[in-house]
């Protein structure tokens, strides 16, 4: 067991992969020379050489084209998008093309591939550095999409998407690069679709994904000094959703309520919102509760940004609401 | 400009002296023939309502799919687009399966779920054929990549059209297969006419893929893609050239349309004297023309007309007999689980 940030987590998780399996493969801007712009690919080159570890020119769409082949005829690739604001320059690449054709071509076609990217606000960027677009992805069918909130998650759902076959959108949350946490030392393969439930209370059933799971849990911290008692679930996958862990909980809190990073239409709070409802509507004994950034791009000063993103006040506040 | 004509030549065995093998030029005319009479009766079956959707038809420009279909090895990849009929059937791939996948029968390549813009089929190395204009030629690139780590000798054949010249997949394409040196050729058939819209109209250059080419760092020729000698020639060169490790070229075949870019669509925008000219060009009877004067007996050719004929009648059938998909097909193989549960 040792400490490690989540962003040394990324490097672990691929370098075990790598090791386990010589048809990963690892693409991108930047990613090995560089060890990422996020320092996140770290000595990947070093231990696995240019021919595994490639440095790409700054075109997306070639990127992803280039994955999708590989990943077509016998390779394991994973592919960086540098941040999760640029998809919107190859999202043909992976809406129309890694998405659809398996289905198209009647289950001809396996995409053992992962695509990661630096997904989210938080750090100042502005708003085509900075946005939450794990909505985008989950609107698509043929996507998995997966967002961990801690560098043991970091770890084992990222070798489990790597082992996956089929394509994984993987958004590592900026805002949590620098954060630590404890991970188990040797092989770590965690499973994709299952949430956690992080905190066990009785009131009220907050879900968090991401960068703002802490948020959810400092939230909860508050709320319990105040005497409320919530459960707090890191969703971890979006795709798959863990419909279950969270229909369960509200079934013993009679609250929901989500936080989401991503602006408020279509997050993915709105549709596990409508399944408690259309499914669990008689377990509810208050509204379901989003609290989202709202519609609107991210701005860049901090104090802007800051009142932008959920935080723990308004995620106690989406709490109240709930109970009232 | 920078783009220079190719004269095909010490391709190896394959051709001699700018011609052709024999065998090779019989298997050429082969294939143009089974495509011209394929594209016919699945336009006829539109007519007759039994092809729906849209489909694009490829009718005079076979020499290039022929071309390169007979200089590739099994092994090899191709992708093309979604005017991609003819690519499938250089493949080898059942003629019944493909009519039946435009016919939305169960007995199609991909049991209906894909349709006559999607054509793919694995095992026969038909990487797929693509919609969105220039994404594939991306997609190539991973593929050759993926021979390139693996070894394996394997060729990809991307095919294009001119349109797809002038969208970014393409200039990005070509800028890593060139910086990563991949096996890869990339085939444009230039057939002068995007959709409606003249590519010479919207592109400063004669030579939309071969003058951009060069820039990348890749080899281009432009050659006669209604010669399917020419294009055999210049296949076999660019192919091998691939496999031994002289990375990528691009070739650019001048080719035309007989008919509209899609099936809704009769192509009146053309001028008169230039559709004239290009059906005058046709190039299965310009092969069939030369067979004759090289001594090939007339008979071996009408039998290889009479038995394309009655290849794509019998396709015809199975493909009328083949029931529609289940309807349990629509949740299936989204995921590799076979389903398309996004929950648990």
């Amino acid at each position: 067991m040792a400490e490690m940030t989540y962003r040394d987590a990324v490097a672990r998780a691929i370098a075990q992969e790598m090791r386990l399996d010589p048809s990963v493969v690892f693409l991108g801007e930047d990613v090995g020379a560089a060890g990422g712009v996020f320092k996140a690919t770290v000595g990947l080159l070093d231990s696995f050489g240019p021919t595994r570890v490639v440095d790409t020119p700054i075109s997306e769409q070639a990127i992803l084209g280039a994955a999708m082949g590989a990943a077509m005829t016998g390779l394991r690739p994973i592919a960086e998008i540098m941040f999760s604001d640029f998809f919107a320059v190859c999202w043909d690449i992976v809406a129309n093309e890694i998405a659809k054709t398996r289905y198209m071509t009647n289950g001809q076609v396996r995409l053992p591939l992962v695509i990661r990217s630096g997904n989210g606000g938080g750090v100042r960027f502005g708003a085509q550095h900075s946005q939450s677009v794990e909505n985008w992805a989950m609107a698509v069918p043929g996507l998995k999409v997966v967002a961990p909130s801690t560098p043991k998650d970091v770890v084992g759902l990222l070798a489990a998407s790597i082992r996956d076959t089929d394509p994984v959108l993987f958004f590592e949350q900026k805002s949590l690069y620098s954060t630590k946490g404890e991970v188990p030392d040797g092989e770590i393969v965690d499973e994709l679709g299952r949430a956690s439930m992080l905190r066990d209370g009785t009131a009220a059933t907050i879900v968090a994904l991401a960068g703002m799971v802490p948020r959810a849990m400092a939230a909860a911290d508050q709320l319990a000094s105040e005497g409320i008692d919530v459960t707090v679930i890191d969703l971890r996958s979006l795709v798959p959703l863990d419909v279950t862990t969270v229909a369960t909980s509200v079934a013993q809190t009679g609250h929901l309520v989500t936080v989401e990073e991503n602006p408020r239409l279509c997050g993915w709070g709105a549709e596990l919102a409508s399944i408690i409802a259309e499914e669990n509507l008689f377990d509810l004994d208050g509204p379901i509760v989003r609290v989202t950034t709202p519609h609107v791009p991210l701005p860049a000063a901090d104090a802007l940004e800051d009142a932008a993103m959920p935080d723990v006040t308004k995620i106690v506040d989406g709490v109240r609401r709930s109970l009232r | 400009m920078t783009a220079r004509t190719e004269q095909p030549s010490g391709a190896g065995a394959a051709v001699a002296n700018g011609v052709p093998a024999l065998d090779a030029r019989l298997r050429v005319y082969q294939m143009m023939v089974e495509m011209r009479d394929f594209e016919k009766r699945a336009y006829d079956l539109f007519l007759q309502g039994l092809v729906k959707g849209t489909s694009h038809l490829g009718l005079g420009q076979e020499a290039v799919a022929a071309g390169f279909g007979a200089a590739m090895r099994p092994e090899d990849y191709t992708f093309a687009t979604y005017r991609g009929h003819n690519h499938t059937l250089a493949r080898g791939v059942p003629m019944a399966r493909i009519m039946a996948e435009l016919m939305g029968r169960e007995l199609g390549l991909m049991a209906g779920k894909g349709g006559s813009m999607h054509l793919t089929s694995v095992e026969h190395r038909m990487m797929g054929s693509y919609a969105i204009v220039g994404a594939h030629l991306t997609i190539a690139n991973g593929a050759a990549w993926s021979s390139k780590l693996r070894g394996t000798g394997e060729v990809t054949v991307c095919f294009f059209g001119d349109g797809t010249t002038n969208i970014g997949a393409f200039h990005e394409a070509l800028n890593l297969a060139a910086v990563w040196h991949l096996p890869v050729v990339f085939v444009c058939e230039n057939n002068r006419w995007m959709e409606y819209t003249p590519i010479r109209s919207v592109t400063a250059v004669d030579h939309p893929a071969a003058d951009r080419a060069p820039a990348y760092g890749l080899s281009a020729s432009v050659v006669d893609g209604n010669d399917a000698d020419v294009v055999y020639s210049v296949a076999t060169s660019a192919i091998e050239r691939a496999r031994s490790g002289g990375g990528p070229s691009l070739v650019e075949a001048e080719t035309y349309r007989h008919g509209g870019h899609s099936r809704a669509d009769p192509g009146k925008y053309r001028p008169d004297d230039e559709v004239a000219a290009w059906l005058a060009r046709d190039p299965i009877p310009a092969l069939r023309h030369r067979l004759l004067d090289a001594g090939v007996p007339e008979a071996r050719l009408v039998a290889i007309e009479q038995a394309s004929l009655a290849a794509v009648d019998e396709a015809t059938a199975q493909a009328q007999a083949s029931p529609a998909p289940p309807r349990s097909l629509v949740e299936r193989d989204v995921f590799a689980d076979g389903g398309a549960s996004w929950r648990r």
